[in-house]
């Protein structure tokens, strides 16, 4: 096969676009595993150095926050729960409403579908103080549940599912229907298992929109039990070390590449089934 | 009461359309019925109310002497195969015929030989694991036939089944369609809008126009005596010459020639029919004709030309007989075997 030079070109923009991701989280990794005042001395270092499992130790193990709370390994729980609450609900959610708004052909079904669209028109973040008014008044402050509830519901997605559901035939309701399926069947039994990508690909990305919330854990959140980790990043390991004013430049680099993994992780779990919905379409 | 009985059913889609208009209808036990009509005729949607996947706008279903106009599909214990097969794409081919039968509760070892039964049956038994996007049009076909046989119920719907294979496969379908019902026994209703599958399958054949009933009966009854232009026009292969004529006295004059003693007292405007089949060739005929085109079928000869009027015309003859193009050919028709039809109404007048 030859070679074009356009496709050199291509490759070549490309790995530029690699390197232009992937360099400064080497940086962030390779810093991590020297200590601060190197750091600060002779500035963000290209190779690994000695003191990657003491800092990556005192990362997970030390308390910090204000009150010397929480630990940053509680804040990956945190963020870790917030996230797989969001992306878990907001795609069961929106799963079944797409559902609702598909298959019950009801009158209002279109209206009610532009209704949730303009939902995107106001975020969290322009509503956040009737938000907050209202997860304070059911006492939902520094809670878990306070911190999913008020995200759950996607209009994004709601749209991804319901365009994916109308491209299903009807003849497959009616043939279910004539096996005998019920409503929760079909959902159950044919939606669900259709859309398996579109959930794996939904749920990544929710997941990550969960992990990287920030105003709102910051708002709704006075217990440090409950602080996430993008709210730590802020916070943490930003105080004096060893009664010198040092900030710990190689523990905070430690604590960015730990920050990274959930997300990374979600998606290497689920991008086999991803990957397959992209090369094989089961319609 | 009669198996399956439909009562004045009407259909009103919901954006006005009228699809099928006081329809009825008895079909009895094991009996294979079957819809013909040109596309759009409302032959699917009559269908479809039977199963119940549209609502009744007006009249009434009975199966086995009980109202269904509201007893759900999933209830009504009826089995139906779609045009393109509707088989679940993420379930292989066992689960596809297993799910009706898991839904009602079935136990395992039951469904298993079941399935496995009517894969036997069907043919199907070395493709259970797969996947429909693994198999052929044919070995489709036959899943969804499978999936329909395999929970015994009371009718079967054939809804253009045939439409998506190549002429070969479909006439082998429908010999296999013919055979497996005759076996299973099971009262089935085929939709389709090909005449040659409508006289091949069916015990009684609906001719269906404009969302009603033109015509009931058997194919021949239908083939030798159709009650109407439609269906004298839409049944039979090559399509019925129709030429015009009026009819006074008992006598019908045509361009170029009369047919005297007519059974009938209409007179006026008429359209006369001749079947391609059903002409001689005899010196002094009443026909003469140009031919243009000779298809030679090997069984047959399709001799098509041009009246003196320059009326197209088709003239059916044994394979065996030589027809130059460009001769002039003096036909007659056989065993008086014409229709006549009133022209502004298409009743059949003789
Ligand atoms: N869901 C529907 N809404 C409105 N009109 C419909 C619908 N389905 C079918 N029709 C109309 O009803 C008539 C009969 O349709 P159908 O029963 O599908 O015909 P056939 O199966 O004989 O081709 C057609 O004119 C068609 O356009
Ligand atoms: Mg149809």
């Amino acid at each position: 096969m030859k070679i074009k030079p356009l496709q050199i070109l291509a490759h070549i923009i490309l790995i530029l676009g690699v390197l232009l991701m992937v360099v400064p989280i080497w940086i962030s990794f390779a810093s991590s595993t020297h200590d601060s005042v190197s750091i600060l001395t002779e500035g963000m270092k290209f190779n690994i150095g000695e003191y990657f499992s003491r800092n990556y130790n005192e990362v997970l193990n030390e308390k910090g926050g204000w009150s010397e709370e929480v630990t940053a390994a509680k804040m990956f729980i945190n963020s870790f729960i917030m996230a797989l609450g969001i992306a878990t609900l907001k795609v069961t959610i929106s799963a079944m409403s797409a559902y609702a708004l598909v298959y019950y052909r009801f009158k209002l079904a279109i209206p009610i579908f532009w209704l949730i669209f303009i939902t995107l028109l106001v975020p969290l973040e322009v509503r956040i103080f009737p938000t907050y008014k209202i997860v304070s008044d059911l006492g939902l402050t520094n809670s878990y549940t306070g911190l999913i509830l008020p995200l759950v519901a996607s209009a994004t997605a709601t749209f991804f599912f319901r365009q994916f559901y109308r491209t299903i035939p009807d003849e497959l309701l009616e043939s279910a229907k004539l096996d005998g399926a019920n409503s929760w069947r079909f959902f159950i039994d044919f939606l669900v298992p259709l859309s398996k990508t579109m959930i794996a690909a939904m749920f990544i990305f929710m997941f990550v929109y969960g992990y990287s919330q920030y105003l709102w854990p910051l708002i709704m959140t006075t217990s440090e039990k409950y602080w996430t980790v993008v709210m730590g990043m802020k916070i943490i390991f930003t105080e004096s070390y060893e009664g010198v004013a040092l900030p710990r430049t190689a523990e905070r680099f430690a604590y960015i590449i730990l920050s990274m993994l959930p997300p990374v992780l979600v998606v290497v779990i689920l991008q086999k089934w991803f990957i397959k919905g992209l090369i094989q379409t089961e319609k | 009461m009669s198996f399956l009985d439909l009562k004045n059913v009407t259909k009103i889609y919901p954006n006005g359309t009228k699809a099928v208009h006081e329809t009825s209808l008895s079909i009895n036990e094991g009996e294979f019925m079957v819809f013909v009509g040109p596309s759009g005729c409302g032959k699917s949607t009559l269908l479809r109310m039977v199963a119940g996947l549209e609502d009744i706008t007006k009249g009434d279903i009975n199966l086995e002497g009980k109202l269904i106009n509201e007893v759900d599909p999933s209830e009504r214990d009826v089995a139906m195969v779609f045009q393109n097969y509707a088989l679940y794409p993420h379930m292989n081919v066992y689960n596809n015929l297993a799910y009706g039968l898991k839904n009602r509760g079935i136990d395992k070892q039951t469904i298993e030989k079941k399935v496995n039964d009517a894969a036997k049956l069907l043919q199907i038994s070395d493709y259970l694991q797969r996947k429909p996007s693994m198999l052929s049009g044919g070995q489709r076909q036959r899943v969804a036939m499978g999936r329909a046989i395999v929970r015994n119920p009371k009718i079967f719907l054939f809804d253009e089944p045939l439409s998506n294979l190549d002429a070969k496969l479909r006439i082998q379908m429908r010999l296999e369609i013919k055979k497996l019902q005759q076996k299973v026994g099971v009262t089935s209703i085929f939709v389709t809008h090909d005449q040659v599958e409508a006289m091949t399958l069916a015990d009684r054949l609906a001719v269906i126009n404009n969302g009603i009933i033109e015509q009931l009966g058997t194919p021949i009854e239908i083939y030798d005596n159709p009650k109407s232009l439609f269906v004298a026009g839409f049944i039979g292969s090559p399509q019925m010459n129709f030429l015009d004529g009026n009819l006074k006295n008992k006598t019908l004059s045509a361009e170029g020639f009369e047919i005297k003693d007519i059974n009938s007292d209409f007179e006026g405007e008429v359209t006369l029919g001749i079947r391609p089949e059903h002409l001689s060739q005899t010196e002094n005929g009443l026909i003469n004709l140009k031919v243009d085109l000779v298809e030679q079928l090997g069984s047959d000869n399709l001799v098509y030309g041009q009246l003196k009027d320059k009326k197209d015309f088709c003239y059916r003859c044994p394979g065996n007989q030589t027809i130059e193009k460009g001769t002039n050919l003096s036909l007659n028709i056989e065993n008086n075997k014409y229709y006549i039809f009133d022209k502004s109404t298409g009743k059949r007048v003789n």
